[in-house]
């Protein structure tokens, strides 16, 4: 008797529709995926599911009182409001250059927090 | 008098379509270009757009919009294309006179050999999907939000409802549980998600966000600030169904009820429109029916991928240049695009069966409703199908596209229209 | 405690052409305002027309004062410096059997003395509204009606009576009378006392309820009828003046009027609500509007509207003074009967507006006829200049404009052509808007399609840099309507 469940890739905006069947082994088939990714995605999915995370800091004389900032990888779900609570003590100065390291091993995860634009010192 | 100073292309927003329009205009030899924005800085809607899902197709990666901006912005740096930022195009006119206003020069007519109008959208508000009930504060659109939460740091609600399954709307959805807010629910009178799935998945599903599908908001409560919004189903005609109204409590009401392109100074030119698309009605170089106006991105039509916007936005430039550049024939031959049910529309509306000695020509589409079943796209000249693709599902939220290769070349040649339709795989 | 001669109730154009015309006398005068700002009640959302004056019954207050009104009002706009133009209205009669009724309401504007009535033919009044009922019999033209903004005026005049020594405050909410031996010493209010000699009771909707606390005309009741309107986009729609339906029984009926600022609306509806501040928009009111609005011009389409909004009209009860006119609906216009010092104008609604300044210029005379002194101040200053609008200007104004003040180059509402200059210049006004509706109904800001989509967050910032507080304080219209909870990344936002 074989076991399936569904699940919607969200690696990119195609948005395959992805079956995950498990044999009488607890083998995994993975298909309904039009790439490679859609597979690594779905077996992650199902033991260390993780999201890019996208949001802002404060930063210190920059044109504006946030800067955009991303993860450089995927990041653990279950953390995620973790993540959001340290970044609330997070204050940038500017100047700072997209994909510069704001952040390294971000809750002792191994990923880091980058600048997602540039953004001068204005007086 | 006002002083007039003149530019080879002026491009009127600072977009991923304007920026691309720019840079691809000089890197045609067009010596002086001049990008104007109202903005104080360039890159348009995506620098408030933080979260990630950009040029996937453009640069093989998975980029936050402001990443995705700063690359073009970078790139019109490099290229020294002068940049007016913190302006206001008051009027332009079909000898290409553009008139400005900002702080520091004041009121002042610019003059170009081509333009490129690249204004982007804005969004359906309240009024125009008439919701009743009363006007307090904390009706906002997801754009509004976005800008506020995004790019001011300020937190414009704490408990929300969100009208519009749309993919600004679940990304803000997500957005603001993150910041912290309580996002009630996301409502959707269409019985089908108006944005990608994959959204529905990471931004609602990952926080939990009820998405209640077939319901609409029938009324705004609250005298000064919204208190409530009454929540109601709708059959499959969108009629309301009094009888299953709920009140939701909460303190912002965010739509996400569709965009509008902007095209208030093309009108004004006197270009062509298309009533479907809301934009000028364009031929695959991006040329409106006045010669020499090209436009490019979200003013022509919404996409959903701005790497297409970047895409046309540089055919749109490369255009431009050739335009001012002689080598151009106004008279050119054009052939009409025609989509058939369930095709909504398609851009351009116009092919120039020539262009194609030089390169294939995307057609992009809408259909008008969902077909969940793999269907066949395919197109025609006047005599047959020349070419077909498959899709497992079409969505109206997704754009279906087609590619005319230059392969196509003696059959378009020969053809007096080209035409699309849908029709379900068997 | 503040001390003054006369204290007004209620900031709506009553209330501040009263200060207006009061001021040119030498007394100390305050207006109170529940709102944020002047004209935020009954004069927000009306039809802005002045009536020439042929609809009141002959006889009535409404007649004779909206008759006189009407002719105030060239005047009043040349002082003040608002909008106001006498485009003339037209009451089309639909079918044969409407046709009789024109005859009726020129009879009866003849007899309130309204000048230059005219029934025009069939073939004239197509030729003046092509797109009119084809089914149209005739129509009736009232030359002397027009058009004005109703914020404009209100503003003006406030703003000419703060230049004439009369103070506002504003967020004020009247409580109840002073009163010693039958006479009014003074007012309370939720933010202190106020001792005056005379209060003008100008409260609008609320005027019924302000009087029952002098204990006068138990038996008087404001009940509130709402209208809805819609506006269109001068894009999809326009129409170049002013057309009614013939008037039934439930009043003047669904109208289109061009506004001073070049939109048409539809409107109002007619439906008696409950709560003195129900201004919701309702979907019964929006197919009411779709439906009238058909049988004077068929094919216009509520899907060409870019808003839609509803006002309140102070419906009084008032039994006319005249005992020849069997009438129960008239303005209540006098001299409180049980106390001294305390004059009521109530059940103001339409003509309201067209009456206002004959509304102000009776209570003039009310107070000189109770014996008042009043003497005029010699220095009176009847004039006040409006601020420069840059969508109006040309472009060598403009630039002048701009050399003095950069702001006026920087363009915040798209669709209206609003300046960051003309924003600055409204906070830092004689009457000051700190409020993003203050800012919409002075400059026309966000009123626009994209309604407030670009402009909102840009005058929310300017609010807050101009008027020095923080974010979180700016409102769409006063306390309670503030569009910011918070900032971002604040450690009491969120539970995580």
């Amino acid at each position: 008797m074989t076991n399936s469940q569904n699940l919607i890739c969200v690696t990119c905006p195609r948005g395959c529709s992805l079956t995950i069947s498990y044999d009488d082994q607890d083998q995994i088939t993975i298909t309904g995926n039009q790439c490679k990714r859609g597979a690594a995605y779905a077996k992650a999915e199902l033991s260390d599911p993780r999201r890019m995370i996208a949001s802002t800091v404060r930063i210190r004389g920059g044109i504006h009182k946030m800067l955009p900032i991303s993860t450089n990888a995927p990041f653990p779900k279950g953390k995620i409001m973790n993540l959001m609570a340290f970044l609330k003590s997070v204050e940038i100065s500017a100047p700072v250059k997209m994909g510069d390291i704001l952040i390294e091993n971000v809750l002792n995860t191994g990923i880091a927090m980058v600048a997602s634009r540039n953004m001068e010192k204005i007086d | 008098m006002l002083t007039v100073h003149a530019y080879d292309v002026i491009v009127i927003g600072s977009g991923p379509a304007g920026l691309a329009a720019a840079v691809s205009a000089k890197k045609n030899g067009v010596n002086s270009v001049l990008v104007i924005d109202r903005d104080v800085e360039p890159g348009g809607i995506l620098l408030q757009c933080v979260h990630s899902g950009f040029g996937l197709e453009t640069f093989g990666e998975d980029l936050p919009g402001p990443s995705y901006a700063q690359r073009y912005i970078l790139e019109a740096e490099s290229q020294k294309i002068n940049l007016l930022m913190d302006t206001m195009v008051l009027d332009i006119t079909s000898d290409f006179v553009v008139t400005v206003s900002n702080e520091t020069i004041g009121v002042q007519r610019l003059q170009a050999k081509a333009i490129v109008l690249a204004m982007g959208c804005r969004e359906r508000s309240r009024a125009q999907i008439r919701i009743p009930g009363t006007r307090p504060a904390g009706v906002y659109t997801a754009g509004t939000a976005q800008r506020w939460v995004n790019v001011e740091g300020l937190m414009p609600g704490k408990n929300f409802v969100i009208l519009g399954s749309g993919d600004i709307g679940m990304i803000m959805a997500r957005r603001l549980s993150l910041e912290g807010a309580r996002v009630n629910r996301v409502v959707e009178i269409m019985p089908y998600l108006n944005g990608l799935s994959r959204n529905y998945v990471q931004c609602l599903q990952d926080y939990d966000i009820p998405l209640f599908l077939n319901h609409t908001i029938n009324k705004i409560l609250g005298k000064k600030r919204v208190e409530a919004v009454e929540v109601v189903r709708v059959d499959q005609n969108r009629k309301v169904q009094p009888e299953t109204a709920e009140i939701i409590p909460c303190d912002t009401l965010l739509l996400s009820v569709g965009l509008i392109p902007e095209n208030e100074l093309t009108r004004k030119i006197g270009v062509s429109m298309d009533p479907i698309t809301g934009g000028a009605i364009v031929d695959n170089c991006f040329e409106t029916s006045i010669p020499g106006i090209f436009v490019a991105g979200n003013v022509v039509h919404v996409y959903d991928l701005v790497d297409y916007v970047s895409q046309d936005g540089t055919t749109a430039g490369k255009y431009a240049a050739s335009f001012i550049q002689c080598n151009w024939n106004s008279n050119r031959r054009k052939i009409p695009v025609i989509v058939e049910e369930p095709l909504r529309y398609v851009v351009p509306q116009k092919i120039c069966p020539d262009t194609l000695r030089e390169s294939a020509i995307r057609l992009l589409m809408r259909v008008s409703y969902p077909m969940e079943y793999p269907v066949q796209v395919s197109l025609f000249t006047d005599q047959k199908e020349i070419l077909n693709k498959t899709y497992p599902y079409v969505r109206p939220g997704e754009m279906v596209s087609i590619q005319i290769p230059k392969s196509a070349y003696d059959l378009i040649m020969a053809s007096q229209e080209v035409r699309l339709k849908v029709l379900r795989k068997e | 405690m503040d001390s003054y001669d006369v204290v007004i109730i209620g900031a709506g154009v009553v209330g501040c052409l009263t200060a207006r015309f009061l001021s040119r006398y030498q007394l100390r005068i305050l207006v109170i305002e529940k709102e944020s700002d002047v004209g935020a009640g009954t004069s927000s959302a009306n039809s802005a027309l002045i009536h020439a004056g042929y609809d009141p019954l002959p006889g009535t207050l409404k007649a004779a004062l909206n008759v006189r009104g009407n002719e105030m009002w060239d005047q009043l706009a040349d002082e003040l410096d608002f909008d106001f133009e006498r485009c003339g209205d037209y009451v089309a009669a639909i079918g044969e059997d409407e046709f009789q009724q024109l005859q009726i309401l020129k009879r009866q504007g003849e007899q309130n003395g309204v000048p230059g009535l005219k029934i025009l033919s069939v073939d004239e009044i197509r030729k003046r509204i092509p797109n009119i009922n084809p089914e149209v019999s005739g129509a009736l033209f009232a030359p002397t009606a027009g058009i004005c903004d109703t914020f404009a005026v209100t503003i003006a005049a406030a703003e000419n009576a703060q230049m004439n020594g009369v103070m506002f405050r504003f967020d004020t909410c009247f409580e109840s009378f002073l009163v010693e031996k039958h006479r009014i010493v003074g007012i309370r209010t939720d933010r202190g006392d106020i001792r005056c000699q005379w209060v003008i009771n100008a409260a609008g909707l609320y005027a019924d309820e302000v009087m029952h606390q002098a204990g006068s005309h138990p038996e008087f009741m404001i009940h509130p009828r709402r209208g809805e309107y819609c506006v269109f986009d001068p894009a999809c729609f326009q129409i170049d003046t002013v057309l009614f339906p013939v008037p039934s029984e439930k009043g003047k009926g669904v109208l289109f009027f061009k506004t001073t600022h070049g939109n048409t609306i539809v409107g109002p509806t007619s439906e008696f609500v409950d709560c003195k501040e129900d201004k919701a928009v309702s979907v019964t009111g929006l197919r009411y509007l779709e439906e009238q609005m058909q049988r004077l011009i068929p094919g216009a389409d509520l899907r060409w509207t870019i808003a839609s909004f509803s006002g309140l009209r102070a419906s009084g009860n008032a039994i006319c003074t005249n005992s020849d006119v069997d009438y129960s609906g008239d303005f209540l216009i006098e001299s409180d009967k049980t106390v001294k010092g305390l004059i009521h104008c109530a059940g103001i609604e339409s003509p309201g507006l067209s009456a206002s300044p004959a509304i102000a210029e009776r209570i003039c005379l009310l107070l000189e006829q109770s014996g008042f002194e009043m003497i005029e101040k010699p220095y009176w200053n009847p004039r006040r200049k409006r601020r420069p609008c840059f969508r109006h200007l040309t472009n060598e104004e403009r630039n002048e404009l701009i050399a003095q003040d950069p702001r006026y180059g920087r363009i915040v509402c798209r669709c209206e052509m609003v300046t960051e200059g003309e924003i600055a210049a409204e906070i830092h006004a004689p009457i000051p808007a700190r409020t993003y509706d203050a800012i919409k109904r002075r400059t026309w800001c966000g009123t626009g399609r994209c309604q407030g989509g670009f402009d909102m967050i840009r005058v929310v910032e300017i609010l807050t840099r101009e008027l020095n507080l923080s974010s979180e304080k700016i409102s769409k219209n006063g306390p309670g309507s503030e569009f910011i909870f918070s900032e971002t990344k604040n450690q009491r936002s969120g539970q995580c």
